[in-house]
């Protein structure tokens, strides 16, 4: 017999049934709230994980920030981008003095702006998905990690993210290679319990909040 | 790894005695159980949440089978491969494979607790492959040939001073004099040096913290994000897990994400938790090639059914540690083998057989924070106690011990007996304890027995009378 048959068979001979009720769990009454009482939320949790927020008006602003944050962090003008239409039909063009390209991020990048699937208000968390456009490596291999999220993308709970989440993969089946769920900065408490920022993912998660 | 839980009492002793690791310990007992304390607080629904997270495990382990061939279902149609492995070695032999027909030369790791129990760094490095931890609290240790000490802060028994001069040892080609006083120059240094690691790693070995069986996902959980670029950057990925790790739905690995960074950290959740989903997709730019899940058993599905099956809830959040009593005086190298704290006592004997681990179960004052402050509400200190049973029944316990009990037990089972006695004894000792009221050392027993307790304090002496007698007086009102 295989591992694979041996396991199951000791795991048929053992297994008793269980008298556990099947409940609903409970969700959190904290993240079932509505708009503006929402967004405010995701701002407070995200803040609390020590990320940045800047609420933006208007997405044509974008690129003009971006090179604010740049300027305001000592940072050489120039990083990597997503290239999902939110990202990628944002002014670039009228500010040349900002390098950038598109692509996964290699060890060289310092920065990078990709775009979130959607915030979760109950923890202050962005949902990240892989595929072509949004590259894993732009979440992690840059010192700063700038993300765009629409405020109506913000959900309450991890309940209605996965509700859409299967909504938009065809139940499923398109599911993408990686969800990331990001709540705030990277960290370390592994030496005498002091917390350290930026162990080896970004040292500052900046949120762009686009308000649409 | 080799258990020398055996040892545990000499083991135990030299904890003690370790100046260094008390005062890492002290780290422990502070930080841990406030910050825990204020997240629990902050989450009103939180006692439900472990009602609902007792139960989703209870019904999952009621059909196991099922479940994980859901999981494995899932798996294969997203293009990733899953592997059955009924023990250490069998697990250890499937890894080496993947990688020797990756032609791996170096293995990046991330945290993984399975990955210890089969001890796959040794054997990875005896078969020429190098492994790099990438945690940096398992870098730290990696780099002083040390085993992890606590479920979620493997280095939690070092001090910034021996970090220090680990990395003086082992980073021989950076300037001697730089200055590493500060713990974020230590961090900078190893994010430098791992950062090369990395990038030029063949395959990635992560453990996993769940296993969905709804979209066939294994999931991990960190603060650092180096599980994220050891599952990301190289071209093979494998996943470690155990049987017990299996949850069906996306929605029930809600309910234990809730709980697990508020018992473990004390944080609303953790910085990354990702779910990985087969290899990377046809029009994908990064992610691995290929994706593995070890799928271990080694002796969990015998425990399925018994009065020990409630440690597969465990979701290894190390809260249990970090409120234990002994585990705050010993740390946790003195249980002598992967798992430490009451979880540890619980759960190695399963793992590693009694005769091995018998001391384990008798580390526990049983107090019982363990099991009050358990997200999945494991009932600790009752297992301990059929470990005790049964060491006693197959005659594992020391000759003193089994002779002490067989005595009271001779008492216990006469209450006439039993009263004179303990009237005798409380008596006596009141009479020697004079004034004070209390014992230097305990007359008439033997100094070996009781030495251990009276060399750091003393014995309070029992008032004279005992419980029977006052009970009596109170009863009836008489004096």
């Amino acid at each position: 017999m295989s591992d694979r048959d041996n396991i199951l068979a000791s795991i048929r001979n053992h297994k008793r049934p269980s008298g556990a009720p099947v409940v609903t769990p409970p969700t959190p009454a904290r993240g079932q709230v509505e708009g503006e009482e929402r967004r405010d939320l995701f701002v407070k949790m995200a803040t609390a994980a020590a990320a940045t927020i800047e609420v933006v008006d208007d997405p044509e602003m974008i690129p003009e920030l971006v090179g604010q944050y740049l300027a305001r962090h000592n940072l050489p003008s120039r990083l990597v981008l997503a290239s999902d239409a939110m990202v990628a039909n944002l002014p670039w063009a009228d500010h040349p003095m900002i390098a950038h390209r598109t692509g996964p991020a290699t060890g060289q990048d310092h920065v990078a702006l990709t775009s979130a699937f959607a915030g979760i208000a109950e923890t202050g968390t962005l949902a990240l998905l892989s595929g072509p456009e949004t590259p894993t490596t732009l979440n992690f291999l840059p010192e700063h990690s700038l993300i765009l999220l629409q405020a109506s993308a913000i959900r309450g709970t991890y309940e209605e993210l996965w509700r859409d989440l299967r909504d938009a993969t065809n139940g499923g089946a398109d599911w993408p290679r990686t969800v990331n769920l990001i709540t705030g900065p990277s960290r370390s408490a592994d030496i005498e319990q002091k917390l350290l920022m930026g162990a080896h993912g970004p040292r500052k998660l900046h949120i762009l909040l686009l308000n649409d | 790894m080799q258990p020398t839980s055996h040892r545990f009492i000499d083991n135990a002793h030299e904890a003690l005695h370790n100046e260094t690791l008390q005062q890492a310990l002290a780290n422990v007992r502070v930080n841990f159980i406030e910050k825990r304390r204020i997240a629990v607080e902050a989450l009103p629904e939180f006692d439900d949440l472990r009602k609902a997270g007792r139960d989703i495990r209870d019904r999952v382990l009621s059909d196991l089978d099922t479940h994980l061939l859901a999981f494995e279902a899932k798996v294969q149609a997203q293009g990733g491969q899953v592997h059955w492995c009924a023990d250490a070695e069998a697990a250890r032999k499937t890894v080496l494979k993947i990688c020797q027909e990756a032609g791996a030369k170096r293995v990046t790791k991330g945290k993984t607790m399975i990955g210890e129990e089969i001890g796959i760094n040794d054997y990875l490095e005896a078969n020429h492959i190098e492994p790099v931890e990438t945690d940096l609290g398992e870098y730290i240790i990696q780099l002083r040939h040390e085993a992890p000490s606590h479920l979620i802060a493997p280095a939690v028994h070092v001090t910034q001073k021996q970090v220090e001069e680990t990395f003086r040892k082992a980073h021989r080609d950076l300037d001697p004099k730089r200055n590493l006083e500060e713990p974020s120059s230590l961090l900078a240094e190893a994010r430098e040096k791992l950062r090369q690691r990395f990038l030029s790693a063949d395959v990635g070995i992560t453990g996993a913290n769940f296993l969905v069986a709804e979209t066939g996902t294994s999931v991990i959980v960190t603060n650092e994000g180096n599980g994220d670029l050891t599952q990301t950057l190289p071209r093979v990925h494998i996943a470690l897990a155990s049987i017990d790790k299996v949850v069906p739905t996306l929605d029930d690995l809600t309910v234990l994400l809730r709980l697990l960074a508020r018992s473990a950290t004390g944080q609303e959740m953790s910085v990354y938790t990702t779910l990985s989903t087969g290899p990377r997709r046809a029009d994908d730019h990064d992610g691995p090639g290929a994706y593995h899940v070890v799928i271990l058993d080694n002796g969990r599905s015998k425990l399925l059914g018994t009065e020990k099956q409630d440690l597969l809830r465990c979701i290894r959040c190390g809260a249990c540690l970090n409120h234990c009593p002994i585990y705050h005086a010993v740390g946790g190298h003195a249980y002598g083998w992967v798992y430490g704290g009451p979880i540890g006592a619980a759960l190695t004997p399963a793992l590693v057989g009694l005769e091995e681990a018998h001391h384990l179960p008798n580390a526990s004052t049983l107090c019982g924070r363990c099991e009050q402050v358990c997200p999945m509400q494991i009932p600790i200190p009752n297992i301990l106690r059929h470990w005790r049973e049964e060491e006693l029944r197959r005659g594992l316990a020391p000759v003193a011990m089994r002779r002490g009990i067989g005595i009271w037990a001779f008492f216990a089972k006469r209450p006439v007996l039993y009263r004179l006695a303990t009237r005798i004894g409380a008596r006596l000792l009141r009479n020697f304890a004079g004034k004070k009221g209390r014992l230097a050392r305990v007359p008439l027993a033997p100094p070996v027995l009781t030495q251990g307790w009276t060399d750091m304090r003393d014995l309070p002496a029992p008032s004279g009378k005992t419980f029977h007698a006052l009970y009596r007086q109170r009863r009836t009102g008489s004096s």
